[in-house]
């Protein structure tokens, strides 16, 4: 299990150092410092074995958190660890930075005694750990006997999401599918890769303990009520269905009636939280097209032409587009003209970025650009990085539509319809690249 | 108020004033100060000086205060056990506190003190708080049983704590399951075989309860737990996995990651023609590919894994290449191990999408990913055959792009694709011969120099080439040094007129002027090779060589079983078993996967397979494999015999001299007159030996010919027990074991071949090195029926020894190398003398005198045989079972001489003279033979016959 956690600035100081085991000891501190942060070539791997303890580290802006080892350990729960430690501290204090974390360090000490236990991993939700882990310590002094068993009977049961006796004047619920579509393009225009990860982001305002049912266009669940029900309801309803490669839930819904009857049942964390994500590879909508055309004339000029396309609905519109148009290095010059939007060279950058705040579907719109370049004797060829691409949509590129959330709190009077359910939609660029 | 200030006070003085803030009244005061020296601590300063200081705030109601200087004082308290104990009290105070935040802090800092006479206080607040009414206390309270077992496990069995902690397997609260099932999982590590983990059905039922509700990390905890257990029946197989594939769809990818160890081992104890089987395969994919959406670092772990899971099940993603297509903006980490698994799925199917991929990365900025993709285009040739053509052409055009490094990687795997299909694509060679000049790594140039003497006849300008790299011979690299010598010497061979010079050259660079062994003893090879018989040195050198497959960067399927059992931890990031990173006891049983063979009958515990292998480990094993020994045979023809080879200088005439002086002559020629050939000395092959007699024998008929054979008086060969010969370790899961027995003058190598690997093996053969006394099959290895996995098959070889001879050292060591379906593997064994000793080696009384005389006093040598409690009568009769026979028996003062002879199948006579002293268990024996060099091994086979 882990042996011990640390947390370093840039500079390789520690600010955070708790050891969990006898096997690590101080030195460990400083042989990560050496062979990892002070290290001439950036290391390789995010897990390195130095001296027979193995170190598992992720970065977070300029500050380093590193677990410490010398067992044989679940590599995988490790960095799940780390990811929701980083959540923890973020969750109290904000982002996680070298001042944030020296400000706080009295409470990441408290944390980490408490979230790890001789190197495994215990509840680490949040919201169940704010209940009894305060910046004003003194505050458990004062709790009833009550109080404190509800809150380890919460740290330790079966719903340790989510606190007893919420009470909400409005029940509210605000529900976001985020998606993130993903292309690889060649360039002359065929699909290498596509998928699209989406995320189902909530957050809930309910009272009491309340179970909620969510249903989605799955095309498993509209088949097999589209066999049940009649003819043409499936029919039409088969046609929007989508196929989903695979998903993930938070832990607070039910797997194996996920597994059996593929619906999807919870009692949801107060808050926000992310209720699923999703993977989907077949019938993407592709929210823009890339044609680029790249011709070098001689060998100190370059002319590059990037025509973009809309492909969605005309009465929607795409925010956010950027186009980055990369650029050989020793380019001393930049021309160019674009017809919509505003485009500059960035030299830092190594390429042209072309902005347009908004554009509507099916539209077309181009830049082209004149590169000058500088003679130069290297022999290596230029490696043309893909064009690549960011924009924002205010549908969902994988075609998932929201067919219900159901609230149910049989002990509170509320009912399902007195619930106020925001559904919003949002498709953004994930790494969309067009090579050229 | 921010705490960063803490962090900044560094001024002198700084113990004494944070001491005297320690004591003051105010409690602010003391918690800023505590807050202080908690922040000292941190960046390492020693601030245990202050201990007495710090223990004293501990009686406090604020519990901050409270967690903060128990955290002070899990970092000094070993420094300072005397004085952690006054913190003893208010310890045991805290577990009996009313609120159970404060029991369950108390009790796990304890846990964490690891001061002995701290612990010794913990064991009675530890029993209350594991039957404690809350469960936090007692999740708590579960961990901490696993800190005390580290510090003092004796301490642990004694008070009994084991068995609550087993109690809490069956807790209502899931939490405390997990917790419990954790700690359970860690102190059984280190005893292997205590059984402490006694997996059941019921308990099985019980974590897989536990696992729908508890925490994601608890679920963790569970699965990889359940991973140790082995199902009875493929039906406990198929409802476990029922119950963890809903894990697939959980968001923490360990959770999913182990639940696939879990499948993945289970999965070994289906039936391959169920249904749920294919059901099973397909759900796996799905989760594997959403794990490449995950962070890098999670998508680093998740790709070493499905690197394993692609070679032990490829079906599980073959349709997935694209998911593994190398994105821009990867972190170099996620990039490389992509591109391994793209080549593990290539098949011709997608070959044509794999190579456009690896080309556009062949152009990319990082050096060693684009070396890691021009390798890939190799080693695509080699595995997807249709797709070598277009991968040849892919690396010419990469050449072209001169971009030094590509240069050199595409030629370093063109050079395996000529190994691959030979007579094929030598066409592009003059285009590799361009770029000679820009190669200036060792492998790039040793490639392009195998490359040159390979297709020397194909190349006008071959000398002239291989010449330019001659010059500076001395400043390469051992690796390319090698190569030219060979390629020099295969050029000689091809065209030898024109290149006398140059091999002289080289072979005078390799031997004279070089100090590294390697390259001197090819040195000398080659040239008394060459100076010997030419037409030898041909069929050697420009032998036809095995055709090499896409196998070799495959993990040992051993490994990969071991791995297998590991997916999801460090083992599987690293592809090495824990034993090779883990210190200690901890985490190094070998764990295997178990098969649906036995699905019947109880199977095997994970571990005592491979504990068997390790309690018997290979005999003696010197120099494996020497199959340069083959060439070394020079020493058994005269030196002059030959006329002598056109390249012969005077210096190396003597060097060779040198080496070829001394060795065999004696031991060979000595007893037979002196003739310097061997051909009359090694006889005519032993009298009786049926042909037919190589079948298998079953273990009944075994018995029937010892009885007929060595009926009568004597007490039957002794017959050395089986030892394991060839680990399947090494030996990609073939695990050979066998002895030597002389039944009626037929000597055999008798063998237990057993297949520890996944595959079914065929194809046996079985060839020997040339070996001191000429031992060699006298037929084929009858191995009628492929051996499936965990199976073994008997084997029976008859030797005869007629084979060719070569000195060996130990004297009776038999190099012998063993072919199947899957490759060659070579292994080295000793025979006891006795084999070799014939039925007819009994001499005449009046010439074992003449001969005993006749023999230098020099040849005599003289041994002790300790603790032998037989009498001379019995030791004769023992003796005589293994053909060493009694002439004679002479009794002085009470002592018994047994004048004894036995002969070798080579001609060679020993005689003995025994002497045995009623009442002294110590034997003296006095051997005397013409090639005493034998001497050794006869005494060793007195040993051994004596003692057995």
């Amino acid at each position: 299990m882990i042996g011990g956690l640390f947390i370093y600035n840039h500079k390789g100081e520690v600010l955070i150092s708790r050891v969990y085991r006898d096997d690590i000891g101080r030195n460990a501190v400083d042989a990560f410092r050496v062979s990892v942060i002070h290290a001439r070539h950036q290391v390789r791997s995010p897990v390195s074995n130095i001296a027979r303890t193995s170190f598992f580290h992720v970065k977070r802006s300029n500050v380093w958190l590193a677990a410490a080892t010398r067992q044989n350990v679940n590599a995988c729960m490790v960095f799940e660890f780390l990811y929701k430690m980083c959540d923890v501290m973020t969750a109290y204090f904000g982002k996680i930075s070298e001042e944030n974390v020296k400000n706080n360090f009295v409470l990441i000490y408290e944390l980490l005694d408490e979230i790890l236990d001789f190197g495994y991993p215990q509840n680490s939700e949040p919201g169940a750990l704010k209940t009894f882990i305060t910046q004003q310590g003194v505050k458990s002094q004062v709790q009833s006997k009550e109080e404190q068993s509800q809150i380890t009977s919460q740290v330790t049961g079966q719903i340790g999401w989510r606190r007893e006796g919420i009470k909400y004047r409005r029940n509210e619920l605000f529900l976001d599918v985020m998606e993130s579509v993903n292309l690889l393009m060649s360039p002359q225009g065929q699909v290498l890769s596509a998928h699209v990860s989406g995320r189902v982001v909530m957050k809930s305002y309910l009272s009491g303990m309340p179970e909620c049912k969510f249903g989605m266009n799955d095309k498993i669940v509209i088949d097999k009520q589209g066999k049940a029900g009649s003819n043409d309801d499936g029919a039409k309803s088969g046609k929007q269905s989508i196929a989903i490669d695979d998903c993930t839930f938070h832990q607070c819904v039910r797997l194996s009636k996920f597994d059996s009857e593929r619906s999807i049942s919870f009692i949801p964390p107060d808050g926000d939280y992310e209720l699923m994500r999703y993977r989907t590879t077949k019938d993407i909508i592709l929210p823009f097209r890339v044609i680029p055309l790249v011709r070098e004339v001689g060998r100190t000029k370059l002319e590059v032409k990037v025509v973009i396309k809309s492909n969605f609905k005309a009465s929607l519109l795409a925010q956010k587009i950027e186009v980055m148009i990369p650029t050989p290095l020793n380019t001393s010059g930049v021309q160019l003209i674009c017809m919509k939007g505003k485009a500059k060279y960035k030299a830092s950058e190594n390429a042209i970025v072309w902005k347009v705040k908004r554009m509507a579907g099916m539209k077309e719109s181009q830049i082209s650009a004149e590169i000058e370049l500088l003679p130069t004797n290297d022999k290596k060829k230029w490696a043309r990085p893909p064009i690549s691409m960011n924009f924002e949509v205010p549908f969902a590129p994988s075609g998932l539509k929201v067919r219900y959330l159901k609230v149910f709190e049989p002990k509170l009077n509320y009912s399902d319809h007195d619930v106020i359910k925001w559904v919003r939609y949002i498709g953004k660029s994930g790494i969309y690249e067009t090579r050229c | 108020m921010t705490d960063s200030k803490y962090f900044t006070t560094t001024k002198k003085g700084e113990i004494f004033e944070l001491k005297a803030e320690l004591n003051s009244d105010k409690k602010e005061k003391k918690k800023e100060a505590v807050k202080k020296v908690i922040a000292s601590m941190t960046v390492g300063k020693d601030v245990s000086a202050l201990f007495p200081d710090v223990v004293n705030c501990m009686q406090t109601d604020n519990l901050e205060l409270k967690k903060l200087v128990y955290l002070y004082l899990m970092n000094y308290a070993k420094s300072q056990p005397d004085m952690a104990i006054m913190a003893v009290n208010t310890f045991v105070k805290d577990c009996e506190d009313l609120n159970p935040l404060i029991r369950a802090l108390a009790v796990r800092t304890m846990g964490c003190i690891r001061v002995d006479k701290i612990t010794e206080y913990l064991c009675e607040p530890l029993r209350k708080c594991l039957k404690d009414e809350d469960p936090y206390v007692r999740k708590t309270a579960a961990v901490c049983v696993a800190k005390l077992h580290d510090i003092n496990a004796q301490l642990v069995e004694d008070q009994g704590f084991l068995d609550t902690l087993k109690d809490l397997i069956s807790d209502s609260n899931p939490m405390v399951v997990a917790n419990a099932v954790a700690a359970l999982s860690e102190i059984a590590e280190s005893h292997p075989n205590s059984n402490l983990l006694d997996l059941n059905p019921q308990t099985i039922n019980k974590l897989l309860t536990a696992l729908n509700e508890c925490t994601e990390w608890g679920q963790i905890f569970i699965l990889d737990c359940l991973a140790n257990y082995s199902p009875r029946d493929d039906r406990e197989s198929q409802s476990i996995c029922e119950r963890v594939t809903p894990r697939l769809s959980h968001a923490n990818s360990a959770v999913v990651l182990s639940a696939v160890k879990v499948l993945m081992k289970f999965m070994e104890m289906l039936p391959k023609d169920l249904d749920y089987y294919g059901t099973l395969l397909k759900k796996l994919a799905p989760p594997l590919v959403t794990l490449l959406s995950a962070e890098p670092e999670l998508q680093y772990v998740a790709l070493r894994n499905i690197n394993l899971i692609v070679q032990r099940r490829p079906e599980i993603l073959k349709h997935e290449m694209k998911v593994f297509f190398v994105k821009y903006n990867d972190p170099i980490y996620v990039k490389l191990e992509k591109l391994d698994i793209m080549i593990r799925l290539a098949s011709q199917a997608n070959i044509a999408q794999v190579l456009a991929e690896l080309k556009e990365y062949a152009t990319e900025v990082d050096v060693d990913f684009v070396r890691k993709a021009v390798r890939a285009i190799g080693r695509c040739a080699i595995k997807v055959e249709q797709s070598a053509e277009r991968c040849v052409s892919t690396l010419l055009d990469l050449i072209q792009t001169k971009v030094n490094y590509v240069v050199q990687e595409a030629i370093v795997v063109i050079k395996d694709i000529f190994r691959k299909y030979p007579n094929k694509y030598e066409s592009v060679i003059a285009t590799l011969c361009e770029h000679l000049e820009s190669l200036d790594e060792p492998e790039a140039r040793a490639a392009m120099i195998w490359i040159v003497g390979e297709y020397a006849e194909r190349i006008d300008n071959a000398d002239e080439l291989l010449e330019s790299f001659l010059e500076g011979f001395h400043d390469e690299s051992t690796q390319v040094q090698l190569q030219l010598l060979t390629a020099i010497v295969k050029l000689f061979l091809k065209k030898p007129t024109e290149t006398q010079e140059l091999v002289q050259q080289v072979l005078s660079l390799a031997t004279q002027d070089s100090d590294n062994p390697d390259l001197r003893d090819r040195g000398y090879i080659y040239w008394r090779l060459l100076s010997t018989d030419p037409v030898a040195a041909k069929e050697v050198v420009l032998a036809e060589k095995p055709l090499i497959s896409e196998e070799t960067d495959l993990i040992e399927p051993t490994l990969l079983e071991e791995l297998i059992c590991h997916i999801g931890t460090l083992a599987s990031v690293y592809h090495k078993p824990p034993s090779a990173f883990v210190e200690g006891s901890r985490g190094v049983q070998h764990k295997r996967l178990t098969s649906s063979a036995g699905s019947g009958e109880s199977v095997e515990s994970p571990d005592t397979g491979s504990a068997a292998v390790s309690e018997a480990p290979p005999t003696v094993i010197p120099s494996q494999g020497d199959l340069l020994g083959d060439l070394l045979n020079l020493d058994l023809t005269p030196p002059t015999s030959t006329g002598p080879p056109p390249t012969t200088a005077p210096g190396m005439q003597l060097g060779a001299m040198d080496l070829l002086g001394g060795g065999l002559d004696s031991l060979l020629g000595g007893d037979i007159g002196g003739s310097p050939a061997m051909g009359t000395g090694f006889g005519a092959p032993p009298a009786a030996m049926p042909a037919s007699f190589n079948a298998p024998i079953s273990g009944g008929l075994d018995d029937l010919f010892d009885l007929g054979g060595g009926g009568g008086l004597t007490m039957g060969t002794y017959i050395p027990p089986k030892s394991v010969w060839l680990p399947a370790m090494k030996a990609k899961g073939l695990e050979i074991s066998g002895t030597f027995v002389r039944r009626s003058g037929v000597i055999q190598m008798e063998m237990t071949l057993n297949n520890k690997a996944m595959s079914v093996m065929s194809d046996f053969a079985i060839q020997f090195n040339r070996n001191s006394f000429g031992l060699a099959p006298a037929g084929p290895l009858q191995i009628l029926t492929p051996i499936s996995p965990n199976q073994s098959i008997e084997a029976a070889l008859p030797l005869s020894t007629v084979g060719p001879v070569m000195k060996m050292e130990p004297l009776n060591n038999l190099q012998v190398a063993v072919k199947n379906n899957i490759d060659v593997f070579y292994f080295s064994c000793q025979y006891p003398i006795s084999m070799l000793f014939l039925e007819d080696g009994k001499m005449e009384r009046q010439v074992f005198l003449a001969t005993w005389k006749d023999i230098p006093n020099e040849n005599e040598s003289q041994f002790q045989i300790k603790d032998c409690h037989l009498n001379s009568d019995a030791a004769s009769n023992k003796l005589q079972g293994s053909n060493i026979f009694t002439i004679a028996k002479r009794t002085v003062e009470g002592q018994d001489m047994l004048y004894q002879s036995m002969k070798l199948t080579n001609g060679i006579w020993v005689l003995a003279e025994l002497r045995v002293q009623a009442g002294n268990p110590n034997y003296t024996i006095s051997l005397k033979c013409r090639a005493p060099e034998v001497s050794q091994c006869v005494f060793q086979n007195y040993e051994t016959v004596l003692k057995n």
